[in-house]
C-alpha cells in the first residue's frame, strides 16, 4: 500500500435535493485497486456520495450538484463528460438485488454487453461466463443459464447483479449496501468477492455494517449529515481515529 | 371464548358472503347466455350455421347471414388497434418516462378526458369533421402512395370502414394510454436505474428495464381496448356507411354487429327477424369473448411463467 494512485478525486463536492443539502464540501481520494469503505448512520449523505460518482445523482428530480469529480484526471460531472460513458467505466451495485425479471440469468448478464455493440454469439456466451466465474456465481449456474434471474436466491441475485455489472468491464465497481439484504453466508460469499475483484478493479462500497468496512476496506471515509468527518487507513479509523464523532459512531456509541 | 367462537362465526359468514358475491358475476354471464340463446333459437333454428357463414341480410326474403357484420366489426377494431396502439404506447412513454416537466400532468389529464367524451359526441364529430377529412385527404394521400395494395383502392369516402375504425381509434386511445401510463409508472424504479448505471441510454433503459416487466400490463391495456372497440356502437354506426358487404377496400362503407343491432332492432317486425338481431347479438358477446381469450392465451405464452407486475 505503499504506491498509492488516485482513481477518483472529489474536490469541493456538494449536493442537493431541491432545498436540502445532502453533501458539504466533501474532499476525498479513492485510490486504485483497493476497497474504500463509506460509513456513517443513515441519511448522513453516504448514497448519495457514491451516486455522484456514476452521476446516478442527477437522474433524481429536482437533484443537483456542484464542485469537481476526476477520474483519472477528468473531471466528470462539467457539461461535455457523457455520463454514459461515465457509466461504463464506473459500475453500480444496488441495495436491494436488480436482476432484469422477465430476463433469464445468462440475459442479465449479456443486457450491458450488448449496449456496447455487436458480439456473436461466442463472444458474448465467453464473456457471460467469465463474468459469472469473477462474480463467483458460474458453479451454480452454469447449468441453468436459461432460468429467469429472479428464481435465484437473494444472495445468488446480488452476485447476479454483480456478474451483470462486471460485465461491461468497468475500471470502478461502487456497492451501494450490497448486504443490507442478505443473510450472512451470502454476505460472507459477497466479501470474499470484493476481495478477488480489487485486484482488477477500484471498489467503493457503502455499508452500514462497522465490522464489514473493517473486513474489507482498505480506507473508511466517516461521513455524518453531509459531512465527511474523516477519511483513513481502516485500521486507523477504527482503532485510532482522530475526530471524536468517529469514535463515538465506531465505538457503537450512536448510530 | 364466546368471543372468540363469536368471531369465528363472523369469518364464516363473512366467507360465505363474499364468495356469493363473486359467484355472481360468472352466474350473471352465464343467465346472459342463456337468455339471449333462448331469444335466438328462432333465428338459429330457421338458419342454421349458415347464419354465421352467409353474406345475404334481406329480411323481407327472411334471409339472415350474419358474416358481414362480424366482418365489418373483426375489421374495424384492427384498424382501430393498428392506429390507437402505437399512438398510446408512445404518449403513454412519454408521460411516463421521457418527460420532465410539470405539463405533462395536465397532458394525462387532457388524454383521460377523452374517455369521458358521450360516443355520440364522437360520432357527430366524425360525420361532419373527420369523414370529409378523410375522404379529401387521408384517402386520396394513401391510395397514391399504397394504392397497389386493394385495401386502398376503390373511391374516397367520409362512410367507410376507414372511418369507422379511425374513429374507434380515437375512442380506444386514452384507454390504451392512461393504463400503459400506469403500468409504465409501476415499474420499479431501482430497476431503471440498474439499467442506467450498466451505462444505457434513455431509450435502452426503456427497452431493458420497462418493456420487459410491463409487457403483461401492456396486454391488458390493449385488450381493454379491444374490448370497448368490438362494442362501441354510436359513433361507428354514424360514420361507417352501414352496408353490409364485405369489400376488400377499407375505403369502402361497411357495417358492425352492434351498429346493425342498434339500428334495426326498432323496425323488425316478425318475429324471426326480431330473434336474428338477438342472435346477433349472441355472435356479438362470442365474437368478444374468443378475441379476449385469444388474447390471454398469447400473454400467458408471451410472458410465461416469468416475474411480471
Amino acid at each position: 500500500m505503499d504506491k498509492l494512485k488516485e482513481k477518483i478525486v472529489a474536490r469541493k463536492l456538494n449536493a442537493w435535493f431541491t432545498d436540502k443539502q445532502a453533501l458539504k464540501e466533501i474532499n476525498m481520494n479513492i485510490y486504485e485497486n483497493l476497497v474504500t469503505a463509506i460509513i456513517g448512520p443513515s441519511g448522513c449523505g453516504k448514497s448519495t456520495f457514491v451516486r455522484c460518482l456514476n452521476r446516478m445523482h442527477e437522474t433524481v428530480n429536482g437533484a443537483r450538484s456542484s464542485g469537481d469529480i476526476l477520474l483519472d484526471g477528468e473531471h466528470i460531472l462539467r457539461s461535455g463528460f457523457d455520463e454514459v460513458v461515465l457509466r461504463r467505466k464506473v459500475g453500480m451495485v444496488f441495495q436491494k438485488p436488480t436482476p432484469f425479471p422477465t430476463m433469464s440469468i445468462y440475459d442479465n448478464v449479456a443486457a450491458g454487453i450488448k449496449l456496447y455493440g455487436r458480439f456473436s454469439r461466442h463472444e458474448l456466451g465467453e464473456r457471460v461466463e467469465r463474468s459469472l466465474k469473477q462474480a463467483a456465481l458460474w458453479d451454480e449456474t452454469k447449468d441453468s443459464l436459461d432460468k429467469p434471474g429472479v428464481s435465484l436466491s437473494g444472495g445468488q441475485q446480488q452476485r447476479l447483479c454483480i456478474a451483470r455489472a462486471l460485465a461491461v468491464k468497468p475500471e470502478v465497481l461502487l456497492l451501494d449496501e450490497p448486504c443490507s439484504a442478505l443473510d450472512p453466508i451470502s454476505t460472507g460469499k459477497i466479501e470474499e468477492l470484493i476481495h478477488e475483484l480489487k485486484k482488477d478493479l477500484t471498489i467503493v462500497i457503502v455499508t452500514h455494517n462497522m465490522q464489514q468496512a473493517a473486513r474489507v476496506a482498505d480506507f473508511t471515509g466517516f461521513f455524518l449529515l453531509g459531512d465527511l468527518i474523516e477519511f483513513d487507513v481502516t485500521k486507523k479509523i477504527f482503532t485510532a481515529p482522530v475526530d471524536k464523532r468517529t469514535e463515538d459512531y465506531v465505538t457503537g456509541r450512536f448510530g | 371464548m364466546m368471543q372468540i367462537m363469536m368471531q369465528r362465526t363472523g369469518d364464516a359468514w363473512f366467507r360465505t358472503i363474499t364468495f356469493l358475491f363473486a359467484l355472481s358475476i360468472p352466474v350473471l354471464l352465464l343467465l346472459l347466455v342463456i337468455i339471449l340463446l333462448g331469444q335466438a333459437m328462432p333465428s338459429i333454428s330457421h338458419s342454421g350455421v349458415g347464419f354465421i357463414f352467409s353474406s345475404s341480410w334481406d329480411p323481407v326474403k327472411e334471409l339472415f347471414g350474419a358474416l358481414p357484420y362480424i366482418y365489418g366489426t373483426l375489421i374495424s377494431s384492427l384498424i382501430a388497434l393498428i392506429i390507437a396502439v402505437p399512438l398510446g404506447l408512445g404518449a403513454a412513454l412519454y408521460l411516463a418516462e421521457v418527460s420532465r416537466s410539470k405539463f405533462k400532468e395536465y397532458l394525462a389529464v387532457m388524454i383521460e378526458l377523452l374517455a369521458a367524451i358521450p360516443s355520440i359526441i364522437y360520432g357527430l364529430w366524425g360525420i361532419f369533421v373527420l369523414g370529409p377529412w378523410l375522404a379529401n385527404y387521408v384517402q386520396p394521400a394513401l391510395r397514391s402512395v399504397l394504392g397497389f395494395l386493394p385495401i386502398f383502392q376503390g373511391p374516397a369516402s367520409g362512410l367507410s370502414m376507414f372511418s369507422g375504425g379511425v374513429i374507434l381509434a380515437i375512442m380506444i386511445l386514452p384507454t390504451i394510454a392512461a393504463i400503459s401510463r400506469e403500468v409504465f409508472q409501476s415499474v420499479p424504479n431501482i430497476l431503471k436505474e440498474s439499467a442506467l448505471a450498466l451505462g444505457a441510454t434513455r431509450w435502452e433503459t426503456i427497452k431493458l428495464a420497462v418493456f420487459g416487466p410491463a409487457r403483461s400490463g401492456i396486454m391488458g391495456a390493449i385488450i381493454l381496448g379491444l374490448g370497448r372497440a368490438l362494442g362501441e356502437t354510436m359513433a361507428v354506426t354514424m360514420v361507417i356507411g352501414n352496408r353490409p358487404q364485405i369489400s376488400a377496400s377499407i375505403f369502402a362503407p361497411a357495417y358492425t354487429l352492434a351498429s346493425v343491432i342498434a339500428n334495426e332492432f326498432a323496425e323488425a317486425s316478425s318475429g324471426v327477424y326480431v330473434s336474428a338481431l338477438v342472435e346477433l347479438g349472441l355472435v356479438l358477446l362470442f365474437v368478444t369473448l374468443i378475441v379476449n381469450g385469444l388474447a390471454r392465451l398469447l400473454i400467458w405464452k408471451t410472458v410465461g411463467k416469468s416475474n411480471t407486475l
